[in-house]
């Protein structure tokens, strides 16, 4: 067992001290590290790929556009049926029998329907067949919406979410037209703006923009392409052949393993398990056996091989 | 179908840009960057401690 | 001599002085701030010209390497900032600067673990240094976090990655609620102003407890036949027993006095 005593180590100055220059080795350290970084800036650059936007996007993929309108509207999407902190269609994830993020609430509310499509549907001027469509829409029931979404959704997918060959149908209700005015508008760029400024005309929130880019397949695959995701050890990566975020080893190898892999908890389950590893290192100096290594794996005869040896003398 | 922009810079004298490299072991992945970066870490540590230290001079 | 001699000038008054000679502490607040600073770090601990001479391995220079990497990362973030977080994808200049900012922090988180790993295997919280580990263990995630928001704040596609991947860690644990890494002014903010004053302010005490405590001393050898000393040393009890080499023997592990040192 431990016992305290105010001075256990002897005084660093124990064995003898040598005339040193503090302030000429920072100096010299400074140096060499700007023009370490001088010279790697300059081989090798830093990475800068652009970002995909809303019109990129529905531009180079209307099938998959379509199809994520179609479930932010049908409340199938990832951000729809999220849970807190956007909304309260799903209670979260729990850590164990905590349920952290139900507790912390809804404080980003987003109606999805609302804020992907139906929102900026009205806020823009629009024909008349678009305008019928969306009171249409508005006017009826949640169940008349749902089924309209749902034959649209079973006709979508039978077509490889093309809308082109979608065949007109009344089951569908206005949801077509509504979907492809969506596109038309998304495709002119002017779905990124009004997406942002949703909130107010400054605004430095991305939420709703980056949350309907990560509702459909496209920025995902992208991603999946530089081995960015999640079952790739992404987290440590960068994109190209650039060295990434290596520290973060730890974090996204237990997304690797069993139970992690399968768990609708995951997020949450490695949050525990990085939040008390993060508390044993901190408190390494307290932690018997863990503090016990520098004695049991001697790396520090080598450090102080000069002084045991001049001790010996 | 991979979508790579090059950066408004242009090309550096060793373009990073560009597919990049993995190697795979088990469940281990990493890239040829992270471990070549790790691999100098592992290798400047040793070295500090296994270099001789100038005896009696002044810097640390 | 003349009559009128100049009259010697009157002995002047003391002037108050810390821990003034009739007892009375004088001052107040400010004299008692400056009394426990200049106890706690005279100017010479402060900045020594001297060192321990068992400060005698390549291993020690990382701690200051790690410091200067954390002001070339300080500096080429400061220069981003001038032009706002937009410049650099616009500027050639503009790339430069964030490459110097790319690369200092590499080498800045490769240096502070190396650092770590050194001290650690030096176990360097003897004597007293916990909080000289606490704090460097602190920094260490302190930095992760900043890099993080960093990353996010890139505003192209790896930020985007990053973003809306984050997110779904963060909100699992209802931090997400109030930290939301998809607002870019917030991100940028906790960058730019938040995280470096916190992180900074907890080096700063880094280094003033390794100046205040001293350059840890060696571990101590010993063999078989050493006696157990009067002291003993906070944090490094080794339960059961180890034999590492010929030296090393288990159970209390016992700090020795270096006259008492035995010979390997």
């Amino acid at each position: 067992m431990t016992s305290h005593s105010l001075h256990a180590e002897p005084d660093p100055y124990s064995f003898g001290s040598r005339r040193y220059d503090l302030v000429k080795e920072f100096t010299i350290a400074l140096v060499a590290v700007l023009a370490l970084t001088f010279v790697l800036a300059a081989v090798f650059s830093s990475p800068d790929e652009k970002p995909m936007t809303i019109a990129s996007w529905s531009k180079a993929d209307p099938g998959d556009f379509t199809a994520t309108a179609l479930a932010e509207l049908d409340g199938s999407s990832g951000t729809a049926s999220y849970g807190p902190p956007y909304n309260s269609a799903a209670d979260g994830q729990k850590l164990g029998p905590l349920a952290l993020a139900k507790a912390a609430g809804v404080t980003h509310p987003i109606d999805a329907a609302q804020a992907f499509v139906l929102g900026p549907l009205a806020a823009a001027p629009q024909g008349p067949a678009v305008t019928s469509a969306l009171s249409t829409y508005n006017a009826a029931s949640a169940d008349q919406q749902a089924k309209w979404t749902g034959a649209y959704s079973d006709a979508l997918t039978k077509a490889n979410n093309d809308p082109a060959k979608v065949a007109a149908s009344d089951t569908f209700g206005p949801v077509p037209v509504l979907l492809g005015r969506l596109l038309q508008q998304a495709q002119t760029g002017s779905l990124d703006g009004a997406l942002l400024s949703e909130g107010g005309f400054y605004q430095t929130d991305y939420t709703l923009p980056l949350l309907f880019l990560a509702d459909g397949s496209d920025l995902a695959a992208r991603a999946d392409a530089q081995h960015l995701s999640g079952d790739q050890w992404g987290m440590m990566n960068e994109t190209g052949n650039f060295p990434g975020q290596a520290w973060l080893w730890l974090y996204t190898f237990w997304y690797q393993i069993s139970p992690f892999n399968s768990s609708d908890n995951a997020d949450a389950l490695v949050w525990g398990v990085m939040a008390v590893l993060s508390l044993v290192f901190v408190f390494v100096p307290f932690i018997p056996g863990l503090r016990s290594i520098p004695r049991l794996v001697p790396v520090y005869r080598l450090i102080w091989r000069q002084h045991y040896r001049e001790l010996q003398q | 179908m991979m979508l790579s922009k090059v950066s408004a810079a242009g090309a550096a004298p060793v373009d990073l840009n560009g597919p990049g490299h993995y190697v795979h072991w088990g469940v281990i992945q990493v890239s040829v960057a992270n471990l070549v970066v790790v691999g100098i870490m592992v290798a400047v540590f040793i070295l500090a401690l296994v270099l001789p230290f100038p005896k009696g001079r002044g810097r640390k | 001599m003349s009559e009128h001699a100049i009259a010697p000038l009157p002995t002047p008054e003391p002037s108050p002085v810390a821990g003034a000679t009739d007892g009375e502490l004088t001052g107040g607040w400010t004299g008692a701030v400056r009394r426990s600073a200049v106890r706690a770090l005279p100017p010479d601990k402060l900045l020594p010209d001297t060192q321990p001479k068992h400060v005698a391995s390549w291993i020690y220079v990382f701690g200051v390497l790690t410091l200067a990497a954390f002001l070339v990362v300080l500096g080429s973030g400061a220069v981003l900032a001038l032009k706002g977080p937009a410049w650099w994808h616009v500027s050639a200049v503009g790339h430069y600067f964030n490459s110097l900012h790319l690369w200092s922090v590499e080498l800045f988180m490769a240096f502070m673990v190396i650092h770590l790993w050194g001290k650690f295997f030096m176990a360097a919280w003897r004597g007293r240094r916990a909080l000289t580990w606490i704090t460097g263990a602190v920094s260490f995630l302190g930095s992760v976090g900043t890099a993080f928001t960093g990353y996010l704040v890139q505003q192209n596609f790896d930020s985007q990655w990053i973003s809306t991947q984050a997110k779904d860690g963060l909100n699992s644990v209802g931090i997400g609620a109030f930290f939301n890494v998809t607002d870019f002014g917030q991100m940028l903010m906790w960058h730019i102003v938040l995280l470096p004053a916190v992180v900074g302010l907890i080096v700063v005490l880094h280094i003033l407890m390794v100046r205040r405590r001293g350059v840890v001393p060696p571990i101590a050898l010993r063999s078989a036949s050493a006696e157990p000393a009067e002291s003993t040393v906070v944090g490094s009890t080794v339960v059961g027993s180890t034999v590492v080499g010929s030296t090393v023997v288990g159970s209390t592990v016992v700090e020795t006095a270096p006259e008492e040192e035995a010979a390997r």
